[in-house]
């Protein structure tokens, strides 16, 4: 909470100083927050999927990043069909849901508490995938185009700058699903045995609940979230064979910042890597990636666990 | 350490799948005629052969013989050994001569030779520092993390690394008078190099050193008690792997005579990954095994199949391995000799 509280209070404080002399300089930096928060926002919709899977089935996901792709690609298919945006996130969302419905009932459970033969699965599994869909959607790139009244530029008030009212929306919309899954894991019944799964899987199951159900909803909520970021990811940016890659590495970043197996950490971690990345890409174009590592570096120094991580 | 608590990394430690016996191979002089094959390779195969395929398999071998060192033996799965290969690559080329004139600071071979070895094991130690921070399935997912860094690190970045284009024309050394580019002296550079890193793993899994990680692997908890300082011996493991791969990755860019992003990107990474499992990690012939059945398929695929499906093929392949085969290509080799001599393998 104390980092989250910091980069709140660094970012009030960048909205301020653009507030009384607003030079070129200061609208840069705006523009840049803005852009390393939408970042954020979406590597927090990846993450957050990954660390409840992690969280839960101590199966760390390597395919995870497919499953983004995918997800952009199948959205992007079906909204081209159709002519529809939404009808491409609603497709993303339920197709990487299936996929990942059908890798948890074929695949994983065949190999439960075999951690390091689940993730060499999913490794083999993401090659393979990666070369798939380069076979069936070729090297090129693709955009969205989103429907046109959230398409559009709004006027920042206070500040009086220009930013593209898409990505707002999709700050905001990662926010809504964060307070969504937060509210799911704190106060539904489902949601506490997710989060008693957590804590102690064996003690849970024995308590009589169901608990490969149970994973089921949480490799289809984490999977479904996935294909949802890789459209609303594909529209605010673009998709291209190697997003996987990208993702799957941010996704690793924030829960290992964030403290795996916590959504709240996943969100922390995915502001903290979205700022760092944005801001280094900016200010300095060819050491960008260094800050995101010493993030990474710092954390694992001071706090091996992750930053909201129990445990150790 | 004391991060993760000690059920949980228990639990997580990949060593769970390497704790049987281990396999038992020919010994002693079974060796011989594998010996000879590799000795007179030459006088019978062509250029393509020696170095594309007997060369280059032994160099992929030596890079995966690391990450088998480190998993097989101290349950530590590092997906960054290809990282630090390729730093050693790196360094030859920025400290020595290359295409890149104002990068390349042209010191003799005799400098940048162990120079770069020392800066590549370096990387690898601390890779080992943070990474030893975690266990078990954490170590993946940090060493993949470190990896892809160090990828996009070297992409971007044009003063040291000189961005997506790398190095070119990174010549060896021309030590004792030899040109070392020469398909039959770099045959046998290799050879004798893989030979030399086979023999140390050998030895050290029985020294007191490869014991104490190898009793690290199994029981961090109990060595601890005992009075072992855990992290300081797998650091050292990290270490002395890391040194391995940097002699692999030396060995890689002479080969290429160029080194770029490309060669240490996350498809290369999880080739060493492939490599040693797929030829089995509780042994250290595997990794060359896996080796060369990888670059036999990397380069006879296309008669199989479409050249541009190999990605699909190798991950099959490698499927397949994780899911049938747990130990490898090896594993299949005893399995085969059980049945031939109608011997029940010890149920663990």
């Amino acid at each position: 909470m104390l980092a989250a509280l910091l980069v709140a209070v660094v970012f009030l404080v960048g909205l301020g100083a653009g507030w009384w002399q607003l030079t070129g300089q200061d609208k840069r930096f705006i523009a840049t927050v803005l852009n390393g928060l939408t970042l954020g926002a979406l590597y927090f919709l990846v993450a957050s999927g990954f660390t409840l899977v992690f969280g839960l089935m101590r199966n760390v996901n390597l395919a995870h990043g497919s499953l983004y792709l995918a997800g952009a690609y199948i959205g992007w298919t079906a909204a081209d069909a159709t002519g529809s945006w939404f009808f491409g996130v609603a497709i993303g969302f339920l197709a990487m849901a299936l996929a990942g419905l059908a890798l948890q009932l074929l695949v994983f459970r065949r190999m439960e508490g075999q951690d390091l033969r689940q993730t060499l699965v999913t490794i083999g599994l993401s090659i393979v995938l990666a070369d798939l869909m380069l076979w069936q959607w070729g090297g090129q790139t693709y955009q969205f185009i989103p429907p046109d009244w959230i398409d559009g530029t709004v006027r920042l008030p206070m500040v009086g700058m220009g930013y593209s009212e898409y990505r707002l929306i999709l700050f905001l919309a990662a926010v809504v699903i964060g307070v969504g899954l937060w509210l799911f894991l704190n106060k539904t019944k489902v949601g506490t045995m997710i989060r008693a799964g957590v804590d102690d899987r064996d003690m849970l199951a024995a308590s009589g609940v169901n608990v490969q159900l149970v994973f089921c909803v949480v490799f289809a909520v984490g999977a479904g979230l996935a294909g949802f970021a890789g459209v609303v990811g594909g529209t605010a940016l673009s998709i291209a064979p190697g997003e996987d890659t990208r993702y799957l590495l941010a996704s690793l970043i924030v829960v290992i910042v964030g403290g795996m197996g916590s959504v709240t950490g996943a969100a922390v971690g995915a502001v903290l890597i979205g700022l760092a990345e944005q801001l280094g890409l900016v200010y300095s174009p060819t050491y960008g990636v260094v800050y995101t590592f010493l993030i990474m570096v710092g954390v694992l120094v001071w706090r091996p666990q992750g930053l909201l991580g129990r445990g150790g | 350490m004391a991060s993760i608590s000690d059920d949980r990394a228990r639990a997580a430690a990949p060593g769970a799948a390497v704790e049987r016996a281990p396999l038992r191979l020919p010994k002693g002089w079974a060796y011989l005629p594998l010996a000879l094959v590799l000795l007179t390779f030459p006088l019978y195969a062509n250029g393509f052969w020696i170095v594309q395929i007997g060369a280059y398999s032994m160099i992929l071998g030596i890079i995966a013989l690391s990450l088998m060192f480190l998993a097989g033996y101290g349950g530590m799965v590092s997906l960054a050994q290809m990282s630090v290969a390729g730093c050693a690559a790196y360094f030859f080329a920025i400290l020595g001569h290359s295409s890149a004139e104002a990068i390349s600071l042209g010191w003799s071979a005799w400098l940048t030779l162990p120079l770069s070895l020392l800066i590549a094991t370096a990387f690898a130690t601390m890779i080992g520092l943070l990474a030893s921070r975690t266990a078990g399935i954490y170590t993946i997912m940090i060493t993949l993390a470190i990896a892809v860094a160090f990828f996009y690190f070297t992409r971007q970045n044009y003063d040291l690394f000189n961005g997506f284009n790398g190095f070119a024309q990174v010549e060896p050394p021309h030590f004792f008078g030899l040109d070392w580019r020469q398909p039959l002296p770099f045959f046998y550079l290799t050879l004798v190099v893989s030979a030399l890193c086979y023999a140390a793993v050998v030895y050290l899994r029985r020294s007191t050193f490869g014991l104490t990680v190898q009793a690290l692997r199994d029981n961090q908890r109990r060595m601890r008690a005992l009075g072992y300082h855990v992290t300081g011996h797998q650091v050292a493991a990290y270490a002395a792997s890391g040194f391995m791969a940097a002699l692999g990755g030396l060995l890689l860019v002479w080969l290429n005579t160029r080194i770029s992003p490309g060669t240490i990107g996350v498809g290369p990474v999880i080739d060493i990954l492939i490599i040693a499992v797929l030829g089995g990690l509780r042994h250290p012939i595997g990794p060359f095994v896996g080796a060369l059945a990888f670059v036999l398929l990397d380069n006879f695929a296309i008669d199989l199949i479409d050249r541009e499906r190999f990605n699909t093929v190798i991950g099959l392949c490698f499927l397949a391995v994780v899911l049938f085969s747990p130990d490898g290509l090896l594993g299949l080799w005893e399995e085969a000799r059980a049945a031939l001599t109608r011997e029940r393998r010890p149920r663990d």
